[in-house]
C-alpha cells in the first residue's frame, strides 16, 4: 500500500510554494493539488479535487487545506471518488510538511497520524 | 400543493434573478465580514443554473440532481459546496416525498453536516432553521424571512469566514443569511409549491 498526499488551497500559488517545499524532502512520494477555482479565481473547486486525486499516484491518500471551503469541497469530492482519503484539521504547511518526511521515510499511516495529531486546529 | 418540474425551475429562475439584482448587495455584505465574492459567486452559479434547467429535465430528483451538481461546479466559494449539498439532499429524499418541508428538512440537515455550523454561529443555518420550521407549518411571510435574516446582525460568527474577526463580526447581516432569504422569498412567490 502506498501513500500520496493532496493539497488544496484557495490560491493556485500557496500550492505552488508549497509543492516545491514538500518535493524537497520528499522527492518519491506522489503529490497532487487543486488550487483556485476553474475560472482561476480565488476559491476551491470540488472538480479539481477529484482530478488531484485521481492523478495521484498513491493508493492512499492524505489530504491538506488552507482554509473552510476547501475542506467542505474535499469531503464532497471524497464522498466521489474511490480512492481511500485521509483528511485531516491541521495546520496546511506544517501538516503537509510532517507526512511528506514520514512517507519519504517509509512510516506507516498509524505513526503518521500518531505525528499530525498535536498540529491539530479548531479549523 | 406540491412540487413539480415547472415549479421548481420558476423557483430557481426567481431565485436567479434575485441574486442577480443584488449581487452587489450581496458582495458589499461579504466585504464587511468575508472575502467579498458571495454575490459574484453566488451570481455566476444561479446563471448556470437557470441555463441548465432551459432543458427541462425529466422529473424533480433530476431537477435538484442538476441544480446541485451546477452550483458545486461553479460557485467557488463556500456557498457552492453547502447550497450543492442542500439540493442534492433534496434530490435525495425527492425520490421519497414531494413535500417541500421535507425536502428542506433534508437540506437543512445536509447543510449542517457540511458545513458543521449550529444556529446562532451566524450562518445560513440560522436563516433555515427559522424559515424551514415556517414552511412546515405553512406559516412562511416575507416578514419572517426579513426578521430572520436580519436576526443574523448582532450575532457574532462562530463558522466561515467571518468567524476569523470574532467580536467584529457583530452589526452585519451573514451575506449567506442574506442570499438563503432570497431562496425563500422566490418560493413564497412561487405558485403552486406552498
Amino acid at each position: 500500500m502506498s501513500l500520496g498526499i493532496t493539497l488544496v488551497s484557495h490560491v493556485q500559488e500557496i500550492i505552488t510554494g508549497l509543492s516545491a517545499l514538500l518535493e524537497q524532502v520528499a522527492k518519491d512520494v506522489s503529490i497532487t493539488t487543486a488550487g483556485g477555482t476553474n475560472d482561476e479565481d480565488i476559491g476551491t473547486c470540488m472538480d479539481k479535487i477529484l482530478q488531484a486525486f485521481s492523478e495521484n499516484k498513491a493508493d492512499e491518500i492524505l489530504a491538506f487545506y488552507d482554509l473552510g471551503s476547501a475542506k467542505m469541497n474535499l469531503e464532497l469530492a471524497t464522498e466521489m471518488t474511490s480512492k481511500k482519503i485521509h483528511l485531516y484539521d491541521v495546520a496546511f504547511i506544517e501538516g503537509a510538511y510532517t507526512a511528506a518526511t514520514l512517507i519519504e521515510a517509509g512510516v506507516k499511516l498509524t505513526e503518521i497520524e500518531g505525528q499530525l495529531e498535536p498540529l491539530t486546529l479548531k479549523k | 400543493m406540491s412540487l413539480t418540474v415547472k415549479n421548481v425551475i420558476e423557483w430557481m429562475n426567481n431565485f436567479s434573478s434575485k441574486i442577480e439584482q443584488n449581487k452587489q448587495f450581496l458582495s458589499d455584505l461579504d466585504t464587511a465580514i468575508g472575502d467579498g465574492d458571495h454575490g459574484f459567486n453566488m451570481s455566476r452559479g444561479m446563471t448556470a443554473v437557470s441555463q441548465k434547467l432551459s432543458t427541462e429535465p425529466k422529473t424533480i430528483t433530476d431537477a435538484f440532481k442538476q441544480i446541485a451538481m451546477t452550483l458545486i461546479s461553479t460557485v467557488g466559494g463556500a456557498s457552492g459546496p453547502l447550497y450543492g449539498t442542500a439540493f442534492l439532499e433534496m434530490a435525495k429524499k425527492s425520490s421519497t416525498s414531494s413535500d417541500i418541508g421535507d425536502l428542506l428538512d433534508a437540506a437543512l440537515t445536509g447543510i449542517k453536516k457540511r458545513g458543521g455550523a449550529e444556529p446562532g454561529d451566524k450562518t445560513m443555518v440560522d436563516v433555515w432553521t427559522v424559515l424551514v420550521s415556517e414552511v412546515k407549518t405553512n406559516t412562511l411571510t416575507q416578514e419572517k424571512i426579513d426578521s430572520a435574516v436580519a436576526a443574523t446582525k448582532d450575532l457574532v460568527a462562530k463558522k466561515g469566514r467571518a468567524s476569523y474577526l470574532g467580536e467584529r463580526s457583530k452589526g452585519h447581516v451573514d451575506p449567506g443569511s442574506q442570499s438563503s432569504g432570497y431562496l425563500f422569498k422566490a418560493l413564497l412567490e412561487t405558485e403552486g409549491i406552498l
